[in-house]
């Protein structure tokens, strides 16, 4: 496997999965505009997804499709952060994976406009417009929440607690994300990281939130190692591929 | 016939063709009048090459759009075309041809302001909007998503007419 397919297939998973969890607040969701939103940004995601995933079966070069790589790939063979596959708990949880997922995926993509790999730049550059306007929904509902009642305050500062301890994983570089970086493929995933903190304490401020402190991690979805959760949403969502193989609209 | 003398007259009527390619959510706009055709050029080896942009990436009418416009190209008696997908410059929807913009106005929609470039320009965007119908500034967002990834939902508090606006990227 090579290293760019690799580092493909964790950006598009991270869209892939966390597409599929916001999926699942269709039909659910508090009020029918936040159905919308939620379906809405998770539609983008599901865009996404495929553009890097169908990039992804070029770059491996055994013809594997967009469908195949999504549909029929083992959990761990699933390389997201274990951030994206955390369920989704209340509405104020959603939100709170939603603002830190997004505002880490403005910061790389816009980072990657510039690539030296030009179809992740294309990819980065169209992604990016749409990523905003997600992170400004997230962002605008988590402020709302935080500096709303004490309950959706307590909420929101229990499950930013609870999802805080995965966004170390999102920064750790190991050495697939050196090389990609050494490479000019990707940023470097400590400045990622630096303008993504930044963004995020304006945020928490605003929504009277209490940053949690940074602790080490033992997550490695990005290594194809998950939470229990994966093979759950995995299950639901390959579930007609695997039942009737080869099965089209 | 002349393929050489031919080629401006194939590349005009299959843009007079793709203009006739209404878009699947919004019937009113034409697929030219939204920007997403590319570029119309002729190969060496004479096949037309039709570049599509999507808006967004997972726009669900993209597919439908590629289908009508492989249609409509089909039957513009044009010879041999091909259809293909570009990303790159990504849409803006500044690329909405004035003719568009008209258009959205009409049918009731807000038409974009200039492009988003920046998480500031998005977080500049919350602007009062006035209603399509009865040009009042009293209106609310009612949802940032609106029943198309590209639209947003408001309200006028004057006439309490909800209306889509155009989002702008």
């Amino acid at each position: 496997m090579s290293d760019l397919f690799r580092y493909v297939l964790r950006l598009g998973d991270l869209s892939l999965v966390l597409g599929q969890r916001l999926g699942e607040w269709v039909g659910h969701a508090p009020a029918l505009e936040e159905d919308l939103g939620l379906a809405n940004v998770a539609l983008d995601l599901v865009g996404q997804a495929r553009l890097l995933l169908a990039y992804a079966g070029e770059v491996e070069g055994r013809g594997r499709s967009e469908d195949d790589i999504a549909y029929l790939r083992e959990h761990r063979e699933y390389l997201n952060a274990t951030l994206a596959e955390q369920p989704n708990g209340d509405f104020g949880q959603t939100i709170v994976r939603q603002v830190l997922i997004d505002a880490f995926q403005l910061e790389l993509y816009e980072r990657m406009t510039v690539s030296k790999d030009e179809r992740l730049a294309a990819i980065a550059a169209k992604s990016v417009k749409e990523t905003r306007y997600h992170l400004r929904y997230s962002a605008g509902w988590l402020v709302r929440l935080g500096d709303g009642t004490e309950e959706s305050h307590a909420r929101a500062q229990s499950a930013l607690e609870k999802l805080w301890p995965y966004t170390v994983e999102l920064f750790a570089e190991d050495e697939l994300d050196r090389s990609m970086a050494e490479q000019g493929v990707a940023p470097r995933l400590s400045e990622v990281h630096a303008a993504w903190s930044t963004r995020i304490d304006g945020i928490l401020t605003e929504a009277t939130l209490q940053r949690p402190a940074d602790r080490p991690h033992s997550w490695h979805g990005k290594r194809g190692q998950h939470s229990e959760h994966l093979g759950y949403l995995l299950a639901e969502m390959q579930y007609l591929q695997r039942t009737y193989p080869g099965a089209r609209w | 016939m002349n393929a050489l003398l031919d080629a401006d007259r194939r590349v005009s009527r299959a843009w007079d063709a793709l203009a006739a390619v209404e878009d699947p959510e919004i019937p009113a706009l034409s697929i030219v009048d939204l920007g997403l055709i590319r570029g119309v050029k002729p190969r060496s080896d004479g096949t037309l090459e039709v570049e599509i942009t999507p808006t967004y990436v997972g726009c669900p009418a993209t597919e439908v759009i590629r289908r009508s416009a492989e249609r409509a190209l089909g039957s513009a008696g044009i010879g041999g075309f091909i259809v293909t997908s570009v990303l790159s410059p990504a849409w803006s929807s500044d690329w909405i041809t004035p003719e568009g913009r008209r258009k959205l106005e009409i049918y009731g929609i807000v038409p974009p302001e200039r492009s988003t470039e920046s998480m500031r320009d998005v977080l500049r965007m919350n602007r009062p909007v006035s209603c399509p119908r009865c040009r009042s500034a009293d209106t609310e967002t009612l949802s940032e998503f609106g029943s198309t990834p590209c639209k947003a939902l408001h309200r006028c508090r004057a006439c309490l007419e909800p209306f889509e606006c155009f989002k702008c990227i």
